[in-house]
């Protein structure tokens, strides 16, 4: 099963880079859930925008989550200690980095690629999900359909468009998929 | 002068070669060569990759040559992490990195 735009998405508490434990919903007024990783060239080409926006948009309380779901043992950059370190390496982020090793957030969104994009409101309510913006080689860009999706979820509006088709390397799921 | 022997390998799990194959067509047709000239190869399993020394999809090798030869990367399914000369990352090589090495590899023939 997967969350369906309009309906509530599923919360989870998973770990982050230094093994706290996090909850991807926090009552935020919106919430941007990305499922990214450390060794796609769509993740990282998309990565410091996505960074950029979780920055921006603190200040008006919305809640960037960078969620890593892929299996780590056969793709040991995605491994805990490598998420670890390239988190430090970058000097920290500006959004916690949590790791989905069980692949149970990754598989309730029904995130398909990484990166993958999701917008909750206040509620949950899944308002938009897709890329972060239409060109992954465009800098200029600025994750701008993100940036329009919060601009919307925070004025109450509904994003338009609510979805588009994500970009980015398959997640890597356990099953071999 | 024989034609370079180009090789593009791709794994379905990436969705970056059809734009390397793009682009590696455009360039083959600016230097006057065939632009369909190119082996086309999915790799689809991880014994094929190891078999192939695939590093990741997109791989264009020129009379074998990797036009990136990889450092210490494993073989393995995966997309492949390339530099554009602006230092940006990208899914796919920079044309000028595709372009250069073909020429390499047409002075390599003609010396």
């Amino acid at each position: 099963m997967t969350v369906a735009m309009g309906e509530a998405a599923p919360d989870f508490t998973l770990p982050d880079t230094d093994g706290d434990e996090q909850q991807l919903l926090v009552g935020a007024p919106a919430t941007a859930i990305v499922f990214t990783c450390n060794h796609c060239p769509y993740a990282l080409a998309w990565h410091d925008r996505l960074l950029d926006v979780a920055r921006d948009y603190a200040p008006r309380g919305v809640r960037v989550v960078m969620v890593n779901p892929n299996d780590a043992e056969r793709y040991p950059r995605d491994s805990a200690d490598a998420s670890r370190e390239r988190v430090r390496s970058e000097g920290g982020w500006p959004a916690p980095y949590l790791l989905d090793e069980r692949q149970e957030a990754a598989l309730a969104y029904g995130a398909k690629t990484t990166p993958d994009v999701f917008v909750l409101d206040s509620a949950g309510i899944l308002r938009y999900r897709g890329a972060p913006d239409s060109d992954y080689e465009a800098p200029r860009e600025r994750a701008l359909w993100l940036r329009d999706a919060l601009d919307a979820v925070l004025a109450g509006e509904q994003p338009v468009p609510a979805e588009t088709e994500p970009v980015g390397c398959s997640i890597k799921w356990k099953s071999g998929g | 002068m024989p034609a370079p022997r180009i090789e593009l390998l791709w794994w379905d799990g990436c969705p970056s070669h059809p734009r390397a194959l793009a682009d590696l067509r455009e360039v083959l047709g600016e230097l006057g060569l065939d632009p369909d000239a190119v082996s086309v190869r999915e790799v689809a399993t991880e014994a094929d990759a190891d078999a192939e020394e695939f590093v990741g999809s997109p791989t264009i090798r020129v009379n074998g040559r990797d036009i990136a030869p990889p450092r210490d990367e494993p073989t393995g399914l995966t997309c492949r992490i390339y530099r554009r000369r602006d230092g940006r990352v990208s899914p796919t090589p920079d044309p000028a990195d595709l372009r250069d090495a073909i020429r390499a590899a047409l002075h390599e023939e003609a010396a």
